[in-house]
């Protein structure tokens, strides 16, 4: 698999990377509907496994959760779905997980399995820079890269050690709270990204708050080098129970939208 | 960060990147004030003239006759609000006012800790909103009328489990969002650095108290010092001041709810495993794969898979003991000492007083036990009604 660095240096555009919880609505569906993101353009996935509390997710991504984990869904399944997903196509997948279950796994053997199925990076949801040594060593020497948050609130010097403790992309939080849509996209994203490109030649890629084709073109022009969204998607699952083929094919529209914008915005 | 906010292990500040500053702020307000003088003042004045402190220590008699050891009751049950809550609202909500914040969030599992904070909302004149599991809104809708008559929001939370640690991940959530103006009012030993810490320091005094009555009034330590613990602010409240006095030894008392093995329970410490939730390495309730479990137990106060870093720590050094009693002997309890010594406690303290009772003839004579009576048990007449109709 490519470096982030790579894949961002060769798009002359910003990366679509759509975000899924691994299991919602069920294993089944959701293996077609992430593939079905593939199909329609996703250049990066950024899946989540579920857990009980979710801290970091507003409440879209908790139901997807909830969803998931009564589907039977587990981090042992999740790892063994990321797998498919990689025989499905080549694709770098950063994985979205809280603490709490890859420290129940044991951290070490967690990064080794999802380097094996074919993983790229791992955003652990609570675990700031402040404990990044708890979990960036594991991860480097299973061959993952890090992704760690930056938020608008940050100091210049945080922003800093961010961008150091970082070697896959940095998730910025376009605005302060947890993910879920938005009608507005916030007036911190341009700055913020601004300041990180100052900083640092790491990827910028932004997420939380992001519905729309407009926003995803907004983010880019604001020289973000990928758009994360999952909330609007994660909302297509939740519309339609019991309707795969209206989720898949809501789902595929969206995505074909947002990739179609990005394209539009050229660097 | 400028502590990291372990005991031993334990602890820690495991939270999503947007909450550090937040965090980061609280701490270097509490490390400011805490020793400023006019706060420290102002704190006092309001322990003594608002809330009642000190706090009587009581000697039971007729329960200890019951027992057959001496037992003595420290009366937080008899502060402003009707538990020991007010002490870290009091504490916490002071703290918000010399940050010049002008909200308050908080969440709540009996209620009592939402009231506790509508209170100092109101003293304070700050907006405030509590969130509260759906199922403890129905279960303590006393307290949530209380807090509305206070001027409070109460905002029921139904993800998850509708319990304690749903409304602390909504309450987490909202401010996350809000962090620049609201002040989140954390009711528990527990949680990330720095709050393991703040709610110590505050509840702090029921201890320093509990130990200066203890020598005046018996003329020395007692032999055990006992309180209920759910995420256990009042437990560290009362042992932080024996914990230096190795003779005392410290226990507290987790819901056994309808027994360990029924699985029905919220004994974190009796039972739990390492990890980590709301912030904290800590002791939890989870099943195999890391999620974290349902907790069931009578008083929604102790509903909680978590417990507060500093009881993991004084366990896994051997220096409190944690134990727990099942839902049947806290109703028990309540009557037999609600008709002994004319005091309705709080289904949560009343584990405390459970765990007393069932040492009745395993302890000497002359044994001197401290019980840490943290609330009043008004709130739940209706719960004990249920269970133990008195026209039956």
């Amino acid at each position: 698999m490519e470096s982030y660095r790579n894949i961002f240096g060769k798009l002359n555009r910003a990366a679509l990377i759509p975000f899924f919880v691994i299991g919602d609505p069920d294993k089944k569906t959701s293996l077609e509907l992430v593939k079905t993101a593939i199909d329609a353009g996703a250049d990066i996935l950024e899946l989540g496994i579920p857990f009980s509390d979710p801290v970091a997710d507003g409440p879209t991504v908790q139901k997807a959760d909830i969803r998931a984990l009564h589907a039977g869904m587990t981090p042992k399944k999740a790892l063994d779905f990321v797998g498919k997903i990689t025989a499905y196509k080549s694709i770098p997948i950063g994985l979205l997980v809280y603490y709490n279950l890859i420290n129940h796994y044991g951290v070490e053997k967690f990064f080794m399995d999802f380097k094996a199925v074919g993983g790229t990076s791992v955003l652990v949801a609570d675990v700031s820079i402040d404990n990044a040594d708890e979990i960036a060593p594991l991860a480097q020497k299973a061959g993952l890269e890090t992704v760690f948050m930056a938020t608008p609130n940050a100091s210049q010097e945080r922003l800093k050690r961010i961008a150091d403790k970082t070697t896959g992309f940095i998730y910025t939080v376009s605005l302060l709270g947890t993910t879920g849509e938005r009608s507005s996209l916030s007036a911190a994203v341009k700055p913020l990204v601004a300041k990180l490109k100052k900083l640092t030649d790491k990827p910028v890629c932004v997420g939380f708050g992001i519905s729309s084709a407009e926003h995803a073109a907004a983010v880019a022009s604001a020289e973000a080098d990928g758009v994360i969204i999952g909330s609007r998607i994660v909302k297509f699952i939740e519309d339609n129970p019991g309707r795969p083929d209206v989720m898949k094919q809501q789902i595929a529209d969206f995505i074909r939208s947002v990739r179609q914008a990005l394209e539009q915005v050229h660097r | 960060m400028k502590h990291n906010g372990r005991f031993g292990d334990f602890g820690g500040f495991y939270v999503p990147e947007v909450l550090i500053p937040a965090l980061e702020e609280i701490e270097q307000a509490f490390d400011r004030f805490r020793d400023d003088a006019q706060f420290k003042a102002e704190l006092n004045e309001l322990y003594a003239n608002y809330a009642g402190r000190p706090s009587p220590l009581y000697f039971a008699k007729r329960f200890s006759e019951y027992a057959g050891f001496k037992v003595y009751i420290k009366r937080e049950d008899l502060l402003h609000g009707g538990a020991h809550k007010i002490n870290n609202t009091l504490g916490q909500g002071l703290l918000a006012k010399y940050m010049g914040k002008k909200k308050l969030i908080a969440e709540t599992g009996a209620g009592q800790h939402g009231l506790a904070t509508a209170t100092v909302g109101a003293l304070f004149g700050m907006e405030t909103k509590i969130f509260m599991g759906s199922i403890d809104v129905e279960r303590q809708s006393l307290n949530v009328h209380k807090m509305k008559l206070l001027g409070a929001e109460v905002i029921p939370v139904s993800g998850g489990t509708c319990t304690l640690k749903d409304a602390i991940n909504d309450a987490l959530r909202y401010w996350t969002a809000h962090v620049d103006d609201t002040f989140y009012l954390f009711g528990t030993a527990g949680g990330p650095h720095p709050y393991p810490t703040i709610v110590k320091y505050f509840q702090s005094p029921i201890g320093v108290e509990a130990r200066q009555q203890c020598l005046k009034q018996i003329g020395r330590l007692p032999d055990i010092v006992t309180a209920c613990v759910g995420g256990g602010s009042n437990a560290i409240g009362i042992f932080s001041a024996f914990i230096a006095d190795k003779d005392v030894k410290l226990v507290g008392v987790e819901g056994g709810g309808k027994g360990i093995p029924t699985g029905q329970h919220c004994a974190t410490l009796c039972v739990g495993t390492v990890g980590i939730l709301h912030g904290a390495r800590t002791y939890l309730l989870q099943d195999e794969n890391g999620q974290v479990h349902e907790t069931e137990c009578i008083s929604a106060g102790l509903d909680y898979p978590g417990v507060g870093p500093e009881h993991s720590y004084l366990k896994d050094i051997g220096r409190a003991h944690y134990v727990n009693v099942t839902d049947e002997a806290v109703l028990d309890t309540f009557l037999l000492f609600s008709r002994l010594e004319g005091i309705l406690p709080a289904l949560e303290s009343t584990h405390a007083l459970a765990w007393v009772v069932s040492q009745k003839g395993k302890l000497p004579a002359d044994t001197t036990v401290v019980v840490n009576l943290s609330g009043r048990g008004d709130k739940d007449i209706g719960i004990v009604e249920q269970h133990r109709p008195l026209n039956k």
